[in-house]
């Protein structure tokens, strides 16, 4: 029961005008914050803003392969506060130990998800949130409840504090780079057109002779992994391993995705527009800051979450269109 | 499928099928294996003042379950509850400690319950219409409300934790009825309406057809996207209700922590009560039972000097367990 409508509307929806409008609006956020902030467009702004939502960034990114397949991963805040934690730990070995073994701890953990889900079959929001707590526990364990200091005599905090060529925090360069190889999987091996294929249609993919199960957990392992490299870039970046980091975390993920113009009922999605929404979530709250700076708007930390929640409202009324003229294809068919 | 003998570690033995009778009495039997274990192990268990304690926790985990239970037998998912707890719970204390409050104790009393309980039905409202007329998913329709509500409930208590003495207000959750404690009969009294909802109502069963198969319950004529509003707005004032007897029993609102993870405690204990998470099954008073469940296993593993940290681990591995029992019942 391949529904041949279906197929032809996500072909039409991957020329989404959804990811062009928000390469327009962060265009003209940046333009706007540059013409009002003196120091908007400057190199320090520029280096903390790219440092700071690097780690958002890519857990957008690893998030946006498990929409994907229609799944949904809201481990990933608990996971990279868990890493955090690992990657302080090892930080006097210097990063080249640091690094790929609190990117294994996430994959870890998001092996764990995979089991869950494609093992036991447990629906992958509940698979997801019992890691959530399970990596939130570990955490605390780990670190008996405390921030863990990095050691600051190694290379390690190297790569959250100081640029390439002084342009390009190491952080941003790291991401970027796996975000290219990412996009290439994505687009161009048939592992990535798998894992749109089971968006579309986890049953017809099987009945194709689809690798599903292998895809699946792919993504699953790959959003841990992500959110491993987030959280050593949350230990290098700020110095400390940090158990109590990471909440919300999914859901600024999720509504990157979703920004970047991603279906959440998955079988579509796009890599370079997710880490655009990512940027652009990013460089709302960057403004808000400058404006908060200027002194005309005054809003507490609190604010942070309402704001986050009513983008995301204001998303999925744009998204809604779309999707329920998909349901009502679907029901006529 | 492949997995059928194996689970829970149970020998299927050639007298007795341990398996279909765990799977169908899965919840009562852990209840009796955890107050076994209690009895044996846990220095004063068999007082009343344990009795009390858990009573008057369970309660706003049982209230909170049975609103999702609901909202699990349309085969959605409500993951605002404890925001909405929070959030309510934010309101009492400021409209009754405020002047208009003070004047009028008894009005300033009722306004503090019955406005909260509007908010928290209009975030209800405000769910069930994203899933039932956008047809947005219903992890993210209300994850929306689950990370704004808290922070609406910050912003309007600036973050800070409002004390209070107000023996009235204290009432929902330190009052004593037949000597136990109010909050737990409001929840039994609340099981038995809902209980019979569910049975007697044209209401009631349209929340399980819609449950059951939505494209047939429509076809038929059901109102089914009343009906899915119905169910989130039940479940958004019964997380009310409960935010609002976590405040009155500290005698405090913290909105950073009022109904924190009780999203996870809900879910575990409708899907340990016996809800399916594809629809179709609404168990209010296994919901109950579930709520104890959870309450004890928390309780055990404080009592025995087991860390917070470590309890998380625990209830995640509960989660999961009841979970993949109940996907192993419907194969």
């Amino acid at each position: 029961m391949l529904d041949t409508d279906a197929f032809d509307l996500r072909k039409y929806l991957s020329q989404n005008p959804q990811s062009v409008a928000v390469w327009v609006a962060l265009v003209a956020l940046i333009l706007f914050g540059v013409l009002r902030y003196e120091n908007f467009g400057g190199a320090y702004n520029f280096t903390s803003f790219l440092n700071y939502n690097s780690m958002f960034i890519i857990i957008s990114v690893g998030m946006c392969f498990v929409i994907m397949t229609g799944g949904i991963d809201l481990s990933v805040g608990s996971v990279a506060a868990f890493t955090s934690v690992v990657a302080a730990y090892l930080s006097p070995y210097g990063l080249e130990v640091a690094l790929p073994i609190a990117v294994l701890a996430g994959a870890a953990f998001g092996a764990i998800n995979a089991f869950c889900i494609i093992v036991m079959r447990i629906p992958p929001f509940i698979a997801t949130l019992a890691t959530m707590l399970g990596a939130k526990g570990g955490a605390l364990v780990i670190s008996g409840a405390e921030t863990i200091s990095v050691d600051w005599g190694s290379n390690f905090t190297r790569m959250g504090m100081e640029t390439a060529l002084n342009i390009l925090p190491w952080s941003i360069v790291l991401v970027g780079a796996v975000i290219v190889v990412l996009w290439f999987v994505l687009e161009k091996t048939t592992l990535g057109r798998t894992v749109l294929a089971i968006g579309g249609g986890a049953d017809a993919s099987v009945l194709m002779g689809l690798k599903v199960n292998r895809a699946t957990a792919f993504v699953y392992l790959l959003s841990g992994a992500c959110a491993g490299l987030a959280g050593v870039i949350l230990a290098s970046g700020f110095g400390a391993g940090q158990p109590l980091e990471g909440i919300g975390w999914e859901l600024s993920a999720i509504a990157s995705v979703v920004v970047g113009g991603t279906l959440l009922t998955g079988g579509m999605g796009s890599v370079t527009a997710t880490v655009a929404g990512a940027l652009l979530l990013g460089l709302v709250f960057n403004i808000l800051n400058f404006e908060n700076g200027r002194g005309t708007i005054s809003f507490s930390a609190y604010w942070q979450m309402v704001i986050r929640g009513g983008f995301l409202f204001a998303v999925i009324l744009f998204q809604a269109r779309v999707t329920s003229g998909r349901a009502a294809r679907k029901a006529q068919t | 499928m492949s997995t059928q003998d194996t689970e829970l570690g149970a020998r299927p033995t050639k007298t007795f099928e341990w398996g279909p009778f765990l799977r169908t009495n899965g919840g009562l039997v852990a209840l009796a294996v955890i107050l076994l274990f209690n009895i044996i192990v846990t220095p004063n268990f068999l007082q009343m003042q344990t009795l009390f304690v858990n009573i008057s926790q369970v309660a706003t985990i049982a209230i909170v379950a049975m609103g999702m239970t609901l909202v699990i037998a349309t085969g959605g998912i409500d993951l605002s509850v404890g925001a909405i707890m929070a959030l309510s719970g934010a309101m009492a204390p400021l409209i009754f400690m405020s002047e208009f409050g003070q004047a009028n104790p008894a009005l300033g009393i009722t306004a503090a319950i019955v406005v909260p309980l509007i908010a928290a039905l209009a975030c209800g409202l405000f769910n069930g219409i994203l899933v039932a007329n956008l047809k947005v998913q219903p992890i993210i329709a209300t994850l929306i409300l689950f990370i704004s509500g808290r922070g609406i409930a910050q912003v309007l208590t600036n973050g800070n934790l409002q004390t209070f003495s107000n023996p009235s207000f204290s009432y929902l959750g330190t009052g004593k009825v037949l000597g136990l404690p109010f909050q737990g009969w409001l929840a039994i009294a609340i099981a038995c309406v809902l209980f019979w909802v569910m049975s007697r109502t044209i209401f009631g069963r349209y929340v399980l057809a819609v449950g059951g198969n939505e494209r047939a319950a429509e076809l038929s004529g059901g109102p089914v996207k009343r009906v899915k509003i119905g169910v989130y707005m039940i479940c958004g004032v019964l997380s009310g209700l409960a935010g609002l007897i976590v405040v009155a029993i500290n005698s405090a609102s913290d909105a950073a922590r009022n109904g924190n993870l009780m999203e996870l405690d809900a879910i575990a204990a409708a899907v340990v009560g016996g809800a399916l998470l594809q629809g179709g099954r609404a168990p209010i008073f296994g919901a109950i039972l579930g709520a104890v469940i959870i309450q004890l296993v928390k309780y055990t593993l404080l009592a025995n000097g087991v860390e917070d940290e470590v309890a998380l681990i625990a209830k995640a591995i509960i989660i999961l367990a009841a979970v993949y029992l109940q996907m192993a019942r419907k194969e």
